[in-house]
């Protein structure tokens, strides 16, 4: 309730000092990208429809990124049909942590982490315990596409649990923060760091209460944060600043989301990237139709970045040289 | 130019919606607005004569493309009678003949009419000659001729003329010219035809119409004599009481000239009787009568040619388009989230049958009670499947519940539940708790009224009573809706939920500029 609370207060400031619509020539000549002209002029154009299954199915993802050295979680195991339920046995023998996903989920979800064994019981990242049959119930869930696009049948993917880099330890709760890159013609073109909040259930995600801070592509350090619309300087459960953290092997991190582009030839790509202690950047997935969010992030129109890409008549094919090139033009 | 195809197939497709709705409106009087009556007129010439014992002809004009009617049907009661029309001039007439008749006899000729304001306004045809001045008598003369010198020198063209001369020949205090030309008889036709001897003085040509003036439930209607005029291009009419310009709306023309109305061969003592009564009739019903009368097809193969029950399910599909481009208005271009892309639409069907209030309610209480029922299934930890199912029967079963309590509480309203899809309703449930457990009520239920809001806009749009008439009646408009979707389809601008979306966000990028 007194997140609610805060939120509405939150609201009703922002209410009183900005009007409740803007102008779409406002909007326009801030270069901020709509949904539509998402859909119509980039996702449209840039993706080619025959290239999705390579994304919308995170198991081809990892059997193409491992074929081309591209780091992601390590595949624990799959479970692909019902009876197999009875072999996860098996496939967790001896693991305390691992994460069970859908093959084919969209938004994140379906996702289910488990942080830890209690006797014959899982305990949840949040805390809460999961029995055996509990588990079994959601992998069958899994299984019947409950929450893969288009509601169709779905495999189970059990994988490894990243271990957050300690960068992000003070301005996230529980969860981890993922690195969201927009990779357009192989360039990319803005980046931004998703950190749960309590508000957001420990999940990456936006709209559920999660901050999303831009990243400056040249540097790898954070700008301002924005919560729920408001740009916010501290984090709401910690207190710690969100603005200026340097973004570990940041470089590195970038090449890996412009080479991306190489493996799923989608011109409009959405690349997301955790930082794990031990393995360093991991891609976790892909997503062919990546949201609009990364403009309130950033504080800042894609449009005009958008417009700069797409006027080049000749992008470089080494991925470090692109990388350089959206460093150049966007960075600072 | 951007999406330039798509704009120049929408452009198409508009033309030939329009195009074909412009040929069904004009040429054929579809109307464009539903529960259109026009005036329908029925006329019955009634002619009774007496047979001479022999093989008689009877001849009998009847109205010819008369000015001001469409002629929707005619027919002839005349049993034991050969029958042919032919036409002559600027007449028709009707030629009955018998090889023996005697006593009296009587033939009904009726005419079915509507008034149309359109209908042979032209009279052309045919082209007279100019007549020879007359024989004046020497008192005739000096007065026809002061008379029309007079009047020419107060007039410009021929229907003044003739307007000036109607207007002295009615004063009701005359020149002494008028005097001596007036003709002592009363005779309405005799009055004509001296108007006429007078017009011949300046050579113009005249013929006298005879016109019936319809008036509701009229009994032995008589023809009246009315003046017509030529100015060298069309025959003018003008009253030849008061000089008014034109046919009034009523008047029928029967025939033209000088002929007698009846023409009988071994027969004699023809009388005829007019009598008309007046009905309104649907429009649309007029328009496939005209339409047969000219011989389109274009009535013949539209919906409208189909039984009547399935009539009536195209009806109701035919709006269907209309509520998909509501979507894609709420969608595209407002932002409105919704359960599924068309699922409002099967909703806004539904609400056909229990209007919008109703069908509001009832859609929730189903939804919520589904939802309750959902969360507890949830902790059964069933299969996808099997859980649909019995998400289905707990519907039905919450449906017939509502509609028992419904009938026993005496609201009515609440038995149309039962035309809710509740296989739609089953998956709205089932996506609506999964999105609650996901993203968190709040998400779940905007999306729920979204979803609700799509469907009772789409509920207006697709019952308004004159959506419904156009794209039954005009099916191809659908083509412009079509277009208008293609059109949307290529719409990259913001949503307004954008403009919201981004709003803070505007004023910091602005800030930092």
């Amino acid at each position: 309730m007194t997140t609610l609370g805060r939120r509405l207060r939150a609201r009703l400031r922002l209410m009183r000092h900005s009007p409740p619509l803007r102008m779409p020539s406002t909007l326009r000549a801030l270069g901020i990208l709509g949904m539509n002209e998402r859909n119509g002029d980039y996702i449209g154009i840039y993706n080619d429809r025959r290239h999705y299954p390579l994304v919308d199915d995170k198991l081809k993802t990892k059997e193409l990124a491992l074929a081309a050295g591209i780091a992601t979680p390590e595949l624990y195991g799959v479970v692909e049909i019902e009876h197999q339920v009875r072999e996860l046995d098996r496939i967790l023998d001896g693991r305390r942590e691992f994460v069970i996903k859908p093959a084919q989920g969209s938004g994140g979800n379906g996702i289910m982490v488990i942080a830890d064994r209690r006797g014959v019981n899982f305990l949840r990242a949040s805390g809460a315990s999961v029995t055996r049959s509990e588990l079994e119930h959601f992998i069958s869930n899994v299984l019947s596409g409950m929450y893969s696009l288009g509601g169709l049948p779905d495999k189970a993917i059990i994988e490894y649990r990243v271990k957050p880099h300690a960068v992000f330890d003070a301005v996230s709760y529980q969860g981890v923060p993922d690195i969201r890159t927009i990779v357009f013609r192989g360039v990319p073109v803005a980046s931004m760091v998703r950190l749960p909040t309590r508000q957001s259930d420990g999940k990456a995600n936006l709209h559920q209460g999660a901050i999303g801070a831009g990243i400056d592509l040249a540097s790898g350090r954070t700008v301002d944060g924005v919560w729920f619309n408001n740009v916010l300087d501290a984090h709401p459960d910690s207190g710690n600043r969100v603005r200026g953290i340097q973004v570990p092997d940041w470089d590195e991190l970038l090449t890996l989301s412009a080479r991306s582009y190489d493996l799923t030839r989608l011109g409009y790509l959405g690349v997301d990237v955790v930082l794990d202690r031990d393995h360093g950047p991991l891609v976790l997935e892909y997503n062919a139709r990546p949201g609009l969010n990364i403009q309130l992030a950033n504080q800042m129109g894609l449009l005009s970045r958008l417009k700069q890409i797409r006027a080049l008549t000749h992008v470089p094919d080494d991925a470090a040289a692109r990388v350089a090139l959206g460093q150049q033009l966007f960075g600072g | 130019m951007k999406n330039l195809h798509v704009k120049l197939l929408a452009l198409a497709l508009v033309a030939c919606g329009l195009g074909l709705c412009y040929y069904k409106v004009h040429r054929l009087g579809v109307p464009l607005a539903p529960d259109s009556q026009a005036q329908v007129w029925t006329v019955e010439a009634t002619l009774r004569f007496d047979g001479g014992g022999g093989a008689a002809k009877i001849g009998l004009d009847i109205p010819n493309e008369p000015p001001g009617f469409s002629i929707l049907d005619e027919n002839f009661v005349s049993s034991g009678f050969g029958l042919s029309t032919e036409a002559d001039g600027a007449n028709r007439s009707a030629q009955w003949a018998a090889r023996s008749l005697s006593g009296e006899q009587t033939l009904y000729y009726r005419l079915v009419l509507t008034e149309d304001p359109e209908a042979h306004r032209e009279r052309t045809t045919p082209v007279p000659r100019y007549p020879e001045v007359p024989q004046y008598t020497d008192p005739e003369r000096a007065a026809v001729f002061a008379l029309l010198d007079n009047v020419r020198s107060r007039s410009a063209d021929t229907p003044s003329f003739a307007q000036e001369l109607l207007r002295r020949f009615n004063d009701p205090t005359p020149d002494t010219e008028v005097d001596v030309l007036r003709n002592e008889s009363t005779d309405d036709t005799a009055q004509v035809r001296q108007l006429q001897y007078i017009l011949a003085g300046a050579r113009i040509p005249t013929r006298i119409a005879h016109v019936l003036r319809l008036s509701e439930r009229m009994r032995q209607g008589a023809l009246e004599p009315w003046l017509e005029v030529y100015n060298g291009e069309r025959w003018l009419a003008f009253n030849p009481r008061d000089g008014h310009a034109g046919f009034p709306d009523d008047a029928l023309v029967w025939h033209v000239g000088d002929a007698p109305l009846t023409r009988l061969e071994g027969a004699n003592d023809a009388r005829v009787e007019f009598s008309a009564t007046r009905s309104s009739r649907d429009v649309m019903g007029l328009a496939q009568q005209r339409a047969r009368l000219i011989d389109s097809d274009v009535l013949e193969y539209s919906l409208l040619a189909l039984p009547i029950a399935t009539q009536n399910v195209y009806k109701v599909l035919l709006t269907v388009p209309l509520g998909a481009l509501v979507v894609v208005i709420l969608r595209n271009f407002i932002g409105l989230r919704t359960f599924g892309t068309f699922m409002p639409v099967l909703i806004a069907l539904a609400f056909r049958e229990t209007e919008l209030i109703w069908g509001s309610i009832l859609f929730t209480i189903i939804v919520t009670l589904g939802l309750l029922v959902r969360f507890y299934l949830e902790r059964l930890k069933l299969l996808l499947v099997p859980r649909l199912a019995s998400m289905l029967t707990i519907v039905i079963l919450i449906m017939a519940g509502v509609s028992v309590l419904a009938h026993r509480l005496g609201m009515e309203h609440g038995l149309s539940i039962a035309l809710f899809p509740m296989v739609i309703l089953a998956m709205t449930i089932e996506r609506m708790s999964i999105m609650w457990d996901e993203s968190g009520p709040r998400d779940a239920i905007m999306s729920g009224l979204g979803s609700l809001a799509v469907a009772a806009v789409g509920f207006v749009v697709m019952t308004h009573p004159l959506a419904e008439y156009l794209t039954f009646v005009f099916p191809e408009l659908l083509l412009v809706v079509l277009a208008l979707t293609l059109l949307a389809g290529r719409y990259t601008g913001y949503r307004l939920s954008e403009l919201w979306r981004f709003r803070a966000s505007a004023k910091a990028i602005a800030r930092q500029r």
